[in-house]
């Protein structure tokens, strides 16, 4: 068994991987961005300080959760081993990749694709939504990212 | 046309893997290029170099480091970094020094050492880096390439065996290639046989990155006529535009697209040949030969499309019949491409440009694109920065 389905079940507290990037909620989570309060423009990563819109010198934003399912623009996986700082399952697991459009904000954003679901299940235009799920897990908590899984009606 | 300038000389360190200082690359391609040109160093006025990033201090200052190398004498030096675009933006400060009168001839000289095994962000934990965030969530170079070829799987039906067919014509335009790295034909089976890195993308549809270096040698038209060489190739356009927002392909090391919810979509890879098109009052109807930056084999084929040298979604046709073979009727990369070179970042886009002149002057040897009279180079690289270059004869 690989040490990232051993973590799934570890009883270890769950950490974003990254602070602030997403909600902790487990059953529904969001990707936190930012909007522009002049243009309305997204982002993701948040964006705090300026606006990059060239018509828009707005320097104040609102964070907002972003759409938490999409489309597939593309897709990808990983067959070798990422360099640091990457932590990786021993031995390595290769992981699909999606690069999800979302409608409302119009913008795709990149993220794994849940463990178990090759490229092969994967068509451009498949509706996805986000799921939470350990990236690796260290002594002390099991470090969770935000995942693209296919959306189970299709 | 007053914008022009003209190409004297042009010069190459061969790529590989030599494991010797950059400048050594660099002075080599240089003696090359004025000894093409005709031209004694000690009357260059301007040396332009660009810059690497993993060669220490001189590599930062390689306009000086080159003028150093190859003999103090007095000229004025200029170092550019423009990522991937580098070279191009060299040659476009050594035409900006030209053109407002401030010297006659301008050496620009690019040459890069690479370093053993991947390319990896800097230690440390640093949530603030976009190119360290991407790592630590298992996106590396090849998602990107990889995402790119895949849409084009799925919107347009290319294949892998497309993509594969890329690499086996590049590969024969690099066979005969003195300056390549990798002189060896490959079959679309050896592509297919490859390990699979992202998928689609197998082994051998992605370049490699390798040491080499680049020279030109330029002057005003003036003084190339008064030297008797009026009829040298000339820079006609030479495109560094930055992207407009919205940009809207995932570019790395992002992790999501620019929002065009209030601002519409923009493609960068196609701005950078519009803006040369329009300087050049060229057309691409008019392009004989591209040197184009295949950092992937299925990038080729964007490119192409982005050079508008054929409808979206058709290079792959144009692939299949041969057409962008040389010889066919549109040659795409006769060098052979980075696919037979590896990436050089300072060296790449004068590589570029070395190409288009022996092509343009007729002296490419196995690989002459026959005619060929106008000729356009398109690059990019990271934040924001890239290229296109177009020549003509």
């Amino acid at each position: 068994m690989s040490k990232e389905s051993a973590a799934a079940t570890s009883n270890k507290p769950s950490v974003a991987v990254l602070d602030g990037w997403f909600t902790m909620d487990e059953d529904k989570p969001h990707l936190l961005g930012s909007q522009c309060n002049s243009c309305g423009t997204y982002y993701f990563p948040k964006q705090s300080n300026y606006c990059k819109n060239p018509s828009c010198d707005g320097e104040s934003f609102n964070e907002v959760p972003l759409s938490r399912t999409g489309k597939v623009w593309s897709f990808t996986n990983a067959c070798y081993q990422p360099p640091e700082p990457y932590i990786a399952a021993d031995p390595y697991q290769p992981y699909a990749i999606a690069a999800v459009e979302l409608e409302k904000e119009k913008m795709v954003v990149l993220g794994q694709v849940i463990t178990g679901v090759d490229v092969d299940a994967l068509r451009a235009g498949m509706q996805m939504e986000l799921v939470l799920e350990t990236l690796f897990e260290d002594d002390e908590s099991r470090k969770l990212t935000w995942k693209w899984k296919p959306l189970a009606s299709q | 046309m007053s914008n022009e300038i003209a190409i004297l000389g042009a010069g190459m360190h061969p790529w590989g893997k030599w494991g010797k200082n950059f400048t050594e690359y660099g002075v080599k391609a240089a003696r090359d290029a004025l000894a093409d040109a005709g031209v004694d160093w000690r009357d260059v006025g301007f040396v332009s170099g660009a810059a690497t990033m993993r060669c220490g201090y001189p590599g930062y200052v390689a306009g000086a480091t080159f003028a150093q190398a190859l003999g103090w004498q007095g000229a004025e030096v200029n170092t550019s970094y423009a990522a991937c675009a580098s070279g191009s933006q060299a040659l476009a400060a050594a035409r900006a020094k030209i053109l407002s009168g401030a010297c006659d001839v301008a050496l620009v000289v690019g040459a890069d050492t690479t370093p053993k095994g991947f390319l990896a962000p800097q230690k440390g934990e640093r949530p603030d880096d976009p190119d360290w965030v991407r790592f630590r969530l298992g996106i590396t170079n090849p998602t990107y390439f990889a995402l790119y070829a895949r849409r084009r799987m799925e919107i347009y039906g290319d294949t892998q065996d497309d993509f594969a067919l890329v690499k086996v014509k590049n590969a024969e335009h690099g066979f005969s290639n003195p300056n390549a790295r990798y002189k060896k034909k490959f079959s679309a089976e050896d592509v297919a046989a490859s390990a699979m890195v992202a998928d689609p993308l197998r082994l051998m549809d992605i370049c490699a990155t390798s040491d080499g270096g680049a020279a030109l040698v330029v002057s005003s038209v003036g003084y190339a006529k008064k030297i008797g060489r009026g009829d040298a190739v000339k820079v006609a356009a030479i495109s560094t535009v930055t992207p407009s927002y919205a940009s809207g392909i995932i570019e790395m090391p992002d992790l999501a697209t620019d929002s065009a919810a209030v601002v519409e979509a923009q493609s960068f890879r196609a701005a950078l040949p519009k803006k040369a098109y329009e300087e050049a009052g060229v057309a691409p109807g008019d392009v004989d030969v591209a040197e184009v930056y295949d950092l992937s084999t299925a990038l080729e084929l964007d490119w192409m499309e982005d050079l508008q040298l054929c409808e979206r979604g058709e290079a792959a046709q144009l692939v299949r019949a041969g057409q962008t073979r040389v010889g066919g009727r549109l040659p795409i990369n006769p060098s052979g491409g980075l696919a037979c070179f590896g990436e050089a970042v300072p060296a790449q886009a004068l590589s570029q440009v070395c190409e288009l002149t022996w092509q343009l002057r007729g002296e490419a040897g196995a690989r002459q694109v026959e005619g060929a009279k106008v000729g356009i180079t398109a690059n990019q690289g990271l934040f924001g920065h890239g290229s296109s270059v177009i020549l003509k004869r």
